[in-house]
């Protein structure tokens, strides 16, 4: 495959991620995709610790840390401060998880999409509280167990559909991306880099740790994911037009729920609720991208 | 030259002449006039800046600290309420040793809803490594403001200008606004001690183990250590070019006083007429009035408190389980020192009420026909109230 990326990285050797980390491979790719011209807003999540305490650290790139809540309003000040000083070329990038996207610094999200702030917002999403010892977020899937979904109580609510809500702000550009499909993620990365106003990349990155899986099963995981529909890979441009840049053969989601931890409680009538529920939801994303099934 | 502004008009004034490139706020609590006036100067260009129209007075902190991190000037203005949100930011703004300069109008907070001035918003955030002044009038809030901005870069620590809601936000008074030329001679351009920047990346603000995070405490601690001492440099350049000074601690009428009255905002400008009055009257009455508080300008309140027979302090704000705010510093400033007064605290003026020359004049004779203190606190003015049967 040609992935058309430099051989310069912006990650030195090593860092203090899980093996397998999912959302290592996301930043290696992403900070290749928008080389040296870049500054990071990196609010808390398991990157804040993966970067490595201080004085070392992996990235070779500006970074901000940030408080859990406020990735799309510390971008906002950047992006002004660099505005200010004539910078424009700049790309400002936040690059937070799915807790510091979907729940806790939804608000902020929101708020700078609403003001059209121009910068991408990533959301690496490992599907819980990982960092933190694998708590429950709104990213959560139907069905997990998580340390505070535990025994009976594991997750009955959907996963919060978060690019549908970015769409709803009429977000110029808005893609799904996945570790297991780096020639897509790069080109949406690029993709992004070249439009102006708030972006946003929602990256599947598994996380072997909380997923209860073997590190080497990291990118095989997300694959399954695409392959199966419960992680699709599309596009929206200004909220509006869908294009959907991978149709898979459909595999049954049983396979992907089988091989992890997590889902071992399941029984096969909930695999049945859930296969329903992603039926569903990639109908619903057929008749956006207006390709009716 | 010589206006009449509101003190909401004379913080956005010092702002426009301080040459800030972004401003961030919010609406609530509500807001002021400092706002509403800096989104004009931003829209018809008479500030060069960018104004941020966030979504919260989380994100507003959240933004300046993106803002100030990537090299730029920058302000907000806030009121109880918001000031409560932005918490947990006040803390990352110090800690991250950003100069960024607040204007933070004293509001009460509820419930019940109450938008008229009570201290304890600000003093609330006292251990959040931001520096604290209080401001008499809105010629003090120009000075002050501009000031702020020389102090928070010189130490890198941010500044909280505090006013009095309605009593100096919404009060017109004469002020004499320096011109640009004047205020460039005293404020040069920002320029940022570190910021992000692509050809020299850093990572600020990451992962810190036991072993450093202690140090980078003590860090800001000897930072705040070095604004009192620099406080009064700061005040002998503006006072060298504007003929006005007003100290960390201003001690009015001390040196032969019996009685001194602790003060601090607006309060302080009726006091003086007290003072006035009942020296008349041959009573000894003397003034200290804090303006600064963050750092706690404990040398300066031993020395204006050092003669006096009785202290009495009046705080508009209440710790509940402890006491007025200002008479716990004031204590704890004078615990080591020998020989002192003894402390009387006094609450008054909460939530917007009125402290006329009567309730001053109240808490003098209570003061005076007391050897000692009846308790920690006694709260003047209270009514009887009837909860119903």
């Amino acid at each position: 495959m040609d992935l058309e990326l430099t051989e310069r990285e912006f990650m030195y050797p090593g860092h203090v991620g899980c093996p397998g980390c999912g959302a290592a491979i996301a930043m290696r790719f992403v900070l290749k995709a928008l080389g040296e011209k870049m500054m990071m807003v990196l609010p808390a999540c398991c990157w804040s610790v993966i970067a490595g305490p201080y004085p070392s650290t992996t990235l070779k790139i500006p970074v901000i840390h940030s408080a859990f809540e406020t990735g799309g309003a510390v971008a906002s000040g950047v992006r002004a401060a660099l505005d200010m000083k004539g910078d424009t070329d700049t790309t400002v990038v936040t690059w937070a998880g799915d807790g510091g996207t979907f729940d806790i610094g939804f608000q902020a999200l929101s708020g700078a999409v609403e003001r059209n702030e121009d910068f991408i917002y990533v959301c690496y999403d490992n599907e819980a509280y990982m960092n933190t010892g694998i708590q429950r977020s709104s990213s959560t899937p139907y069905g997990a167990w998580t340390t505070t979904t535990p025994g009976k109580d594991w997750k009955k609510m959907r996963k919060k559909n978060i690019v549908e809500a970015l769409a709803a702000h009429r977000i110029p550009y808005a893609a799904t991306a996945s570790i297991s499909h780096p020639e897509d993620l790069v080109r949406k990365v690029k993709r992004a880099q070249a439009v102006k106003g708030s972006r946003f990349l929602h990256i599947f990155a598994s996380c072997p740790t909380g997923w209860k899986i073997p590190s080497e099963m990291a990118v095989k995981i997300a694959r399954m994911a695409v392959q199966t529909n419960i992680f699709p890979l599309y596009e929206v441009e200004e909220g509006l037009h869908y294009t959907i840049n991978y149709k898979p053969k459909r595999f049954p989601v049983r396979e992907y729920f089988k091989i992890q931890g997590r889902f071992q409680h399941l029984k096969d009538e909930d695999l049945d609720v859930i296969q329903k529920m992603v039926d569903e939801d990639w109908e619903l994303l057929l008749r956006k991208a207006g390709e009716h099934a | 030259m010589k206006q009449v502004l509101e003190g909401s008009q004379a913080v956005a004034e010092a702002v426009r002449l301080a040459g800030v490139q972004v401003v961030s706020a919010y609406p609530i609590t509500p807001q002021t006039h400092i706002v509403e006036i800096l989104s004009d100067y931003c829209a018809t260009g008479k500030m060069n800046a960018k104004f941020l129209r966030v979504e919260s007075e989380h994100s507003c902190m959240a933004a300046l600290i993106g803002a100030q991190s990537a090299g730029v000037r920058t302000f907000t203005a806030t009121s109880g309420q918001g000031l409560a949100l932005m918490h947990e930011l006040l803390h990352w703004a110090s800690g991250a040793r950003l100069p960024i300069v607040m204007a933070e109008v004293n509001r009460a907070l509820a419930p019940g809803w109450n938008i008229w001035v009570d201290q304890t918003d600000t003093l609330a955030q006292r251990d959040t490594g931001w520096i604290q002044f209080y401001c008499e009038d809105s010629q003090e809030v120009i000075d002050t403001t501009l000031q702020a901005y020389k102090l928070a870069e010189s130490v890198a620590l941010p500044v909280m200008v505090v006013l009095d809601a309605f009593f100096l936000s919404h009060t017109y008074e004469p002020v004499d606004v320096p011109s640009q030329e004047e205020v460039d001679r005293f404020l040069p351009p920002y320029e940022a001690r570190f910021e992000l920047d692509t050809k020299n990346p850093c990572s600020f603000g990451p992962l810190v183990p036991p072993a450093v995070y202690m140090e980078m405490r003590h860090d800001m601690a000897a930072a705040m250590d070095t604004a009192l001492a620099t406080f009064p440099v700061i005040e002998d350049e503006f006072a060298a070019l504007f003929g006005r000074r007003y100290g960390a601690v201003e001690a009015i009428a001390c040196d032969d006083a019996e009685i001194v009255f602790v003060t601090s905002g607006t309060i302080t400008s009726t006091a003086r007429l007290v003072l006035e009055n009942l020296r008349g009257r041959g009573e000894k009455l003397g003034i200290a009035k804090i303006k600064l508080f963050r750092p706690f300008p404990v040398d300066e309140v031993r020395k204006a408190l050092k003669g006096a027979k009785k202290i009495a302090v009046i705080d508009r704000n209440f710790s509940f389980g402890a006491s007025g705010i200002f008479a716990q510093e004031i204590r704890a400033a004078l615990c080591n020192a020998p020989d002192h007064a003894p402390v009387f605290g006094y609450i008054a003026g909460i939530g917007g009420r009125d402290v006329t020359p009567e309730v001053l004049e109240e808490i003098y004779w209570k003061t005076k026909h007391n050897a000692l203190p009846e308790r920690e606190s006694v709260w003047i003015g209270l009514q009887e109230v009837s909860h119903g049967s």
